[in-house]
């Protein structure tokens, strides 16, 4: 039998490809066989290791030792010093990055342990290979519902680990399901909403390419509780990587009889098929999604009917986040009760974060609900770029809030977040330091409003228009006091009137900007 | 004909109509949906021709105008505008001399923005066709264009 002492996982996500991993992981294999240790050390494709922006990155076990910014040209160094001769290659180790990469909530001293639990085989398994994902524990949660809990039973344990949507507000994904089993209807659909547009945000796309099993056990789940045998991701034109990965693991899965007829020996029947969008902002929102995947413009629709009562096809339709999906399968396997072991009493479970902007470690993590975005930056983040003091954060992307250091202890989750929470689904923190220009910065979340402003009603189209005309004159300090009023009035008035959120969600970033960083516009106004 | 050969691969049912006009336009020459792009698609799916232009229109990955072999889409979200975007996109026209929406007079490159890419922890980002670059520079600009010319 062949033993493998070494073991290197290479992270193969969209930003690692472009760095060249693909080139580094053959070169890999070509300098290990040259050596005769390819028996002995194996190379494996695994999803995002959490680091971005350092290049290609890769980890080798059983040390445990993180690499970064990795080119083909310092694989002959790396092999022959550490797999070789055993000495870690110092100069390309990634020091500040197992601080992220906990799996476990154990205590292991220096590290800030980090609770995963929709990441748990991100950077871990294949995401390609589906033996891997079972090896995990993968598909036991809906072996176990199909086999000891009745629909029911799968939406009262979702009911009980208050759940709540991960892709906005933060509805409570139970009582959503409930809705659902309680629609009569013949036909039922589950929608994945995998159309993540809000700038900054790409936590779903890493979870696509990281571990696209989870997502489709969550589905699974959804469709057997709410009786539905049909199952529709819709997923950003842009997300190249995301689609071919899950392609494949919906392949996989028919090929396993996890898809189709018959499904582990039991009467339920699902089966998912992929629907690529192209380029609408406004196709996040669900009944828009909705029209998008029946071959329309994606206008959104009037709301009452709620998709879960007529959605795809005038059917009943549960539309859910893929961050939201990916936690249903370790809420069936473990139970309520566990779940509720993280976060927050009334926001139980794990949020996945992107940090960005100005930190030290730009990457993607995941923290308990409740966790302080002090917290967040600073240890996560690993604090502010060149030294540079910390002047505020836009959580949420575009349609997110602009907060400054007062609300840095506040704890994250849908409860305390209050007027800012819908911020938190997206779960993208931008970080912004003392040099960066407030009036600038909403002026391009502005322009993004004013271009995907779908043009269907007027409040939102003219008044997108109106928002840009009135802060592209404050940047260029053209503006009056009473122009930062209007501004505040016209986002009122869209919060009101809007026929959608995306007109509605203006007032979010305009009034958050105004109240924190006053004096910025009133400097630049006469 | 490579039209109907993409046709072949799709019921004719509207909920694949974005399949197949990303699968036209990405096999167009030029990049770009053109009318007969469009004709052949409302004729498959028995919708008129403004029904399918009226799709065309509303999604910003499809384009009615010609576009050159290398579509540069550069980001303008957020992240990638607080980390310098703005300068690039400055650079970015100077050296290829078009406007945004334009393309170069040899065919070769047409000049776009877009909406997060989500590669934000690399900001700022472009693709350019189906190629992600990230951690742009005008230095990396360069060798991205001259890489592309020497390819022609």
């Amino acid at each position: 039998m062949n033993i493998v002492r070494n073991h290197i996982l290479i992270s193969i996500d969209a930003g690692t490809i472009m760095a060249g991993a693909k080139a580094v992981e053959d070169a890999l294999i070509k300098e290990l066989t040259k050596y005769g240790l390819d028996k002995e050390v194996s190379v494996l494709e695994t999803g995002s290791l959490g680091i971005t922006g350092r290049g290609v990155v890769l980890v080798v076990y059983p040390e445990g030792i993180y690499y970064a910014n990795v080119t083909v040209r310092d694989v002959p160094e790396l092999v022959e010093e550490h797999l070789l001769k055993g000495r870690p290659l110092k100069r390309l180790i990634l020091t500040e990055a197992p601080k992220r990469t906990i799996v476990t909530k154990e205590k292991t001293g220096l590290l800030k342990e980090q609770p995963r639990i929709v990441l748990r085989n991100c950077g871990f398994i294949n995401p390609e290979n589906i033996d891997e994902y079972i090896a995990a524990g993968g598909y036991e949660a809906i072996a176990k519902a199909l086999h000891g809990m009745t629909p029911e039973d799968v939406v009262n344990e979702v009911k009980a680990s208050g759940l709540m949507g991960r892709g906005g507000a933060g509805f409570p994904t139970g009582l959503k399901w409930e809705f659902a089993i309680k629609t009569p209807g013949e036909e039922k659909f589950v929608i994945c909403n995998a159309d993540e547009g809000e700038p900054g945000t790409f936590k779903d796309r890493l979870i696509l390419e990281g571990d696209p099993h989870k997502l489709i056990e969550g589905m699974l789940l959804a469709g057997y509780a709410i009786g539905a045998q049909t199952g529709f991701v819709y997923i950003r034109g842009e997300y190249g990587l995301s689609i071919e990965r899950i392609e494949k693991a919906i392949a996989d899965a028919r090929t396993y009889g996890l898809l189709g007829k018959n499904i582990l020996d039991s009467n339920f029947r699902f089966d998912i098929f992929v629907k690529k969008g192209a380029g609408a902002y406004i196709c996040g929102e669900e009944t828009a999604l909705i029209e998008s995947l029946e071959g329309k413009r994606g206008h959104p629709r009037n709301k009452p009917p709620f998709p879960i009562n007529a959605g795809l096809w005038g059917k009943p339709t549960l539309v859910n986040n893929v961050e939201t999906l990916a936690n249903i399968p370790e809420i069936i396997k473990n139970g309520a009760e566990w779940y509720r072991g993280y976060g927050t009493d009334k926001c139980p479970g794990t949020k996945v974060y992107t940090i960005l902007g100005h930190v030290q470690t730009p990457g993607l993590i995941e923290a308990e609900m409740g966790t302080t975005l002090k917290e967040i930056i600073f240890e996560y983040g690993g604090g502010i770029k060149d030294g540079k003091a910390f002047k505020g954060a836009l959580i949420g992307g575009a349609a997110g809030a602009f907060i400054s250091s007062e609300m840095l202890d506040v704890k994250m989750d849908f409860v305390n977040l209050r007027e800012y929470a819908a911020a938190l689904g997206s779960g993208a923190i931008l970080v912004m330091n003392e040099d960066t220009d407030m009036v600038d910065m909403l002026k391009n979340v502005l322009h993004f409003f004013k271009h995907e402003s779908c043009g269907h009603c007027v409040p939102c189209r003219l008044g997108t228009a109106k928002l840009v005309e009135i802060i592209d004159n404050i940047a260029v300090s053209k503006g009056k006091k009473e122009d930062l009023d209007s501004l505040l009035e016209i986002t009122q008035a869209m919060k009101s009137a809007s026929f959608c959120p995306l007109g509605q969600s203006v007032s979010l970033p305009v009034s958050s900007a105004l109240k924190y960083f006053r004096d910025e516009f009133m400097a630049r106004v006469s | 004909m490579y039209r109907e050969e993409i046709l072949k691969r799709y019921e004719p049912s509207l909920d694949n109509i974005l399949y197949i006009l990303h699968d036209l336009q990405d096999n167009n020459p030029q990049h770009y949906i053109s009318k007969e792009d469009i004709e052949v698609c409302a004729n498959f799916l028995k919708v008129p021709y403004s029904y399918v232009h009226g799709v065309v229109t509303f999604y910003s990955m499809f384009s009615l105008e010609p576009r050159g072999r290398y579509i540069i889409r550069l980001c303008e979200s957020p992240p990638c505008h607080l980390m310098g975007s703005e300068s690039l996109l400055e650079y970015l026209k100077k050296k290829l001399n078009v406007d945004i929406g334009e393309t170069t007079k040899d065919g070769l490159f047409t000049l776009e923005l877009t909406s997060c890419l989500g590669i934000c922890g690399v900001a700022p980002a472009m693709m350019i066709n189906n190629e992600m670059v990230g951690n742009l520079t005008p230095e990396k600009i360069d060798a991205v264009i001259e890489e592309r010319r020497n390819m022609s």
